[in-house]
């Protein structure tokens, strides 16, 4: 990148820092609750503790250009961690807390991480116990010390020590970091964020500071984000979508980022706090309606009643009012008394009240899950990133708000659609490279600056806006030409609560079949409403009457997929209810939560075969992973049914 | 005044074991003709984990209630930090700092986590009924320094997203889980559990015997449990005291426990004719 990009002066994020520290020295940045109460920093607060933790990491022995790993929750001290390695002139590396010894042990030898800050006891148990494999690693900071006391201390050390350590040598560091800090500029690389790999081993992608600052600063003025608003940071500090979000728009706009108390008070933390820009995957939408709708079923019939009235109405005009639509004056009027009995107090629950801009992205959300969100009032848009254009690539602007479409380019967005469908796109957000990995690079981005996403989708004449049909890589046809997309059918399925995940085959196939992940709160909640007694997972997921109401709902799926054109032999002729939950422990997902299509019908490819047979059950054994890493197994005899199918006329795609 | 054995030990994984906090000398607790305890003598040792183990009616909980004051024996001689107990209420020796959790959850059912927990704090609040009602000056003060105490126990235990459900609506092994915590925020020098991972799955069973022993590390909490499951005990403790039919049949590390022949009959059944 040649021509500047970005404001004179705000170019890395410790100018950014330093200014917001000026500018909004009292204004709270980040907020966590502890010991049941609030805390919060101001902005000079935090730009002190940054440097302090910088100047103990140099004080450590930390060079420039070095990756720090950083694993844990959200918590102000690690985004604090990130930015003090900034302004040390190294480079964070976040990692998904979630992710098992051996994955760790991938990105932090990959990445050569030498100094590594983790969040408590068990993090660092994890590092250690790769540590071998990992003679790049030379000093581990924890944040936690409970359970630490016992640790041979050579190369370990508390956070608080080192912040210590720094502000005792501020007069002989303070000078280094200044050094250090004028030497960057917008090129310089600002974060490595590791894919979270739906296909392969994760690759880091590094983004400069242009990239990042220039996302936050565009996405921020598109949805005029102000230091007044807030958010909950709950979202995995690895992802991307966090790295903008909690660090860049929050340090270009200085609005304040919360971190809840725990990761099961996320719920009630986000109720507290009532953020006004929120930002969650289709998934915890998914969640919250189904926790909805469990409490209303077990409500009582007068509230059970008036519930699905209003919301009734909510659907029929709510997002008209949303989008400034016209509607009549009847219409708003019990609008407004709905809000007054249902929405609000609803709104209010979900913590979702004060939500002016609201995005969802990751993946596609059934239609009617979004419906439901923009007909009680919130302002939830879709947005379509990736971690290689620094989230951004496509947006939705208010009053442009459509399900099926993932909105037009985020400015300054360039967009392409090559031959065969799949979305290619420019930008100044586009990463600089993928580390150590010349040939992913070189496959991903071409000398004009080009990222070839991986999607397939189209721009849509009348409204200009891109719509996504599936992974370039789902997307095919079946044995008879016409087209197959697997995820089209299985967001239809998700939206009933009863079913957490589907996953449906038919790629070159005569017809569709279905894998189907029930939820266990949900149909937990109907079994006991209904004294079906249970034992485990499994033997609920095999229940009979289970079996009979997914039936009847994928014979509905079925029923609105034969409408569709372009997709009407998707529809699913058998299916199954999967025995075990599909888990990132056992590979089957990523730990976004994307399901690895190619994975679950690899494993399960006694049932796939066994769907495509007559076969009334199967027998089938299943390799499972603990959390701590240990094997077992399980066994299980499934039930195979077919379901009725629309029958519609088949014509074949061009 | 007693003589206050000096001799520490320190343990397999490093820590230092202090003089006697409580010893029990030749303890004998009778109800009418039926001898619960049998002339048992032992003691706990400042910052140990001490286990008392043995079969059903072996006199383990009758073990505790005495330490505990409920019962008081009809023979014998308790001494606690050295100096000789005069026969207490319960309430007096809590004052001491000695707390328990019980072995079929005596929780407030009603009452959320964290007031139960508050309950916990209840001998260390010195303000006067009224002010605490009226809440006002230093009973205000009172409440907040012990709501700090409070949390600090509730983030110990991981159970912030629970502060506010009543206690009745949880399951087992969270109740069980706040009972400690209440027991806890008395800040105990000495804790007492018995059976703390009763009717337990195995992963809630890792979970309480991390707690125990983070207690023990963090706060350096002297703690006497009674338990059932052999392994557990074996595993978490420093020392353990094994009855059967109200007698002391071993004592010692788990290793000469494990090997002594009075309990291997005792656990894998012998004719006791």
């Amino acid at each position: 990148m040649s021509a500047s990009v970005l404001p004179e002066g705000l170019d890395t994020f410790p100018k950014l820092l330093a200014r917001n520290a000026g500018q909004w020295a009292n204004v709270p940045a980040y907020r966590e609750k502890e010991y049941g109460i609030w805390q919060s920093w101001s902005w000079s607060e935090v730009h002190e503790e940054v440097n302090a933790l910088a100047m103990g990491y140099v004080a450590l022995g930390l060079n420039e250009g070095d990756y720090v790993a950083i694993i844990g929750r959200n918590r102000p001290s690690l985004y604090w961690a990130m930015l003090a390695a900034q302004a040390a002139g190294a480079i964070p590396v976040p990692l998904y807390q979630d992710a098992n010894a051996e994955e760790m042990a991938y990105v932090l030898e990959h990445s050569g991480a030498r100094f590594i800050v983790a969040e408590d006891q068990e993090q660092v148990d994890k590092v250690l116990e790769v540590q071998d494999r990992l003679p790049a690693v030379e000093q581990i900071i924890y944040y936690d010390k409970r359970g630490m006391r016992k640790y041979e201390h050579k190369h370990l050390n508390a956070y608080e020590d080192v912040q210590a350590e720094g502000r005792a040598g501020h007069a002989r560091l303070m000078p280094v970091l200044k050094e250090r800090q004028e030497k960057l500029d917008e090129n310089s690389t600002c974060v490595m964020l590791y894919t979270s790999g739906t296909t392969g081993k994760p690759k880091g992608v590094v983004l400069s500071n242009a990239n990042i600052i220039a996302s936050a600063k565009a996405s921020s003025e598109f949805d005029s984000l102000s230091a007044g608003d807030s958010v909950l940071a709950y979202l995995p500090m690895a992802w991307v979508g966090d790295f903008i979000f909690s660090i860049g728009q929050a340090c270009w706009t200085g609005f304040c980022v919360a971190c809840p108390e725990s990761p099961e008070t996320m719920q009630a933390d986000l109720r507290e706090i009532g953020p006004s820009y929120f930002f969650a995957p289709p998934r915890f939408f998914e969640g919250l309606l189904t926790n909805v709708m469990i409490r209303i079923e077990d409500a009582s019939p007068m509230k059970k009643w008036l519930f699905h009235k209003y919301m009734a109405h909510a659907k029929k005009v709510g997002p008209d009012l949303l989008d400034g639509k016209p509607v009549s004056f009847g219409d708003r009027l019990k609008y407004r008394i709905g809000e007054l009995l249902i929405y609000g107090p609803l709104k209010n629950t979900l913590g979702l009240s004060r939500v002016r801009v609201g995005y969802t992205a990751g993946e596609a959300i059934g239609p009617e899950i979004f419906e439901f969100y923009r007909s009680l009032g919130i302002n939830l848009k879709q947005l379509y990133g990736q971690t290689e254009a620094s989230v951004f690539i496509t947006q939705q602007p208010d009053g442009e708000v459509r399900a099926d479409t993932v909105g037009v380019p985020s400015p300054g967005v360039e967009l392409k659609i090559a031959d065969n469908g799949e979305v290619f796109y420019r930008s100044a957000g586009v990463f600089v490279e993928y580390y150590k990995n010349p040939e992913s690079t070189a496959g991903t981005k071409d000398a004009e600056g080009w990222v070839a996403t991986g999607d397939a989708g189209f721009i849509e004449e009348s409204s200009g806006h891109l719509r996504i049909i599936d992974r370039a890589k789902d997307v095919g046809k079946m044995a008879d030409g016409s087209m197959f997309a697997p995820k089209f059918v299985e967001n239809k399925l998700k939206f009933y609560p009863d079913i957490l995940e589907a996953v449906v085959f038919g790629a070159g196939r005569e017809n569709c079949v279905a894998f189907i992940n029930i939820d266990l709160g949900a149909v937990g909640n109907w079994a006991e409403r209904n004294n079906i007694a249970y034992a485990s997972y499994q033997e609920l997921a095999g229940h009979p009457q289970v079996l009979d109401s997914i039936q009847s709902h994928i014979e509905e799926v079925n029923k609105s997929v034969a409408a569709d054109e372009m997709l009407s032999g998707c529809q699913i002729h058998r299916f199954l209810v999967l025995h075990k939950e599909l888990d990132p422990d056992d590979g089957e997902m990523t730990r976004t939560r994307k399901v690895r299509r190619k994975i679950v019908g690899e494993k399960f490819d006694d049932l796939v075969a066994a769907l495509y047979s007559d076969a009334k059950s199967i027998h089938t054994e299943t390799e499972v992973t603990y959390e701590d890493g240990r094997k077992g197994a399980i066994s299980a005899t499934l039930e195979l049914r077919d379901v009725a199918v629309v029958p519609v006329k088949r014509e074949v795609a061009a | 005044m007693n003589d206050m054995n000096p001799d520490s030990y320190v343990t397999p994984d490093g820590r230092t074991i202090g003089g006697k906090v409580l010893e029990m000398r030749n303890i004998t607790l009778r109800f009418g003709g039926v001898v619960a305890i049998k002339n048992i003598t032992f003691d706990i040792r400042e910052g140990e984990i001490r286990a008392i183990i043995g079969p059903n009616g072996a006199g383990k909980s009758s073990m505790l209630n005495v330490i505990n004051g409920f019962y008081h024996p009809q023979e014998g001689e308790i001494y606690f930090h050295g100096e000789k107990r005069k026969p207490m209420k319960p309430y007096q020796i809590a004052k001491q700092g000695i707390a328990r959790t019980f072995q079929n959850i005596a929780l407030f059912k009603g009452m959320s986590t964290l007031d139960n927990i508050m309950t916990g704090r209840f001998n260390h609040m010195k303000t006067n009924f009224f002010l605490q009602m009226l809440w006002k000056g230093p009973a205000e003060k009172e409440e907040a320094e012990n709501r700090e105490i409070v949390e600090k126990v509730i983030d110990f235990l991981e159970i912030q997203a629970i502060r506010k459900t009543p206690v009745g609506a949880l399951p087992y092994g969270l109740q069980k889980r706040v009972e400690l915590g209440r027991a806890l925020a008395a800040q105990p020098r000495l804790l007492l559990l018995d059976e703390p991972m009763a009717g337990m799955n195995v992963e809630e069973k890792e979970d309480m015997s991390r707690f125990i022993l983070d207690v023990n590390d963090e706060f350096g909490t002297t703690i006497a449990l009674i338990e059932h499951d052999m392994g557990v005990v074996m595993d978490i403790s420093d020392r353990v005291v094994v009855m059967d039919y109200g007698k002391k049949i071993g004592d010692g590390t788990p290793d000469e426990v494990r090997n002594n022949q009075a309990v291997i009959d005792a656990y894998l059944g012998v004719d006791h004719g």
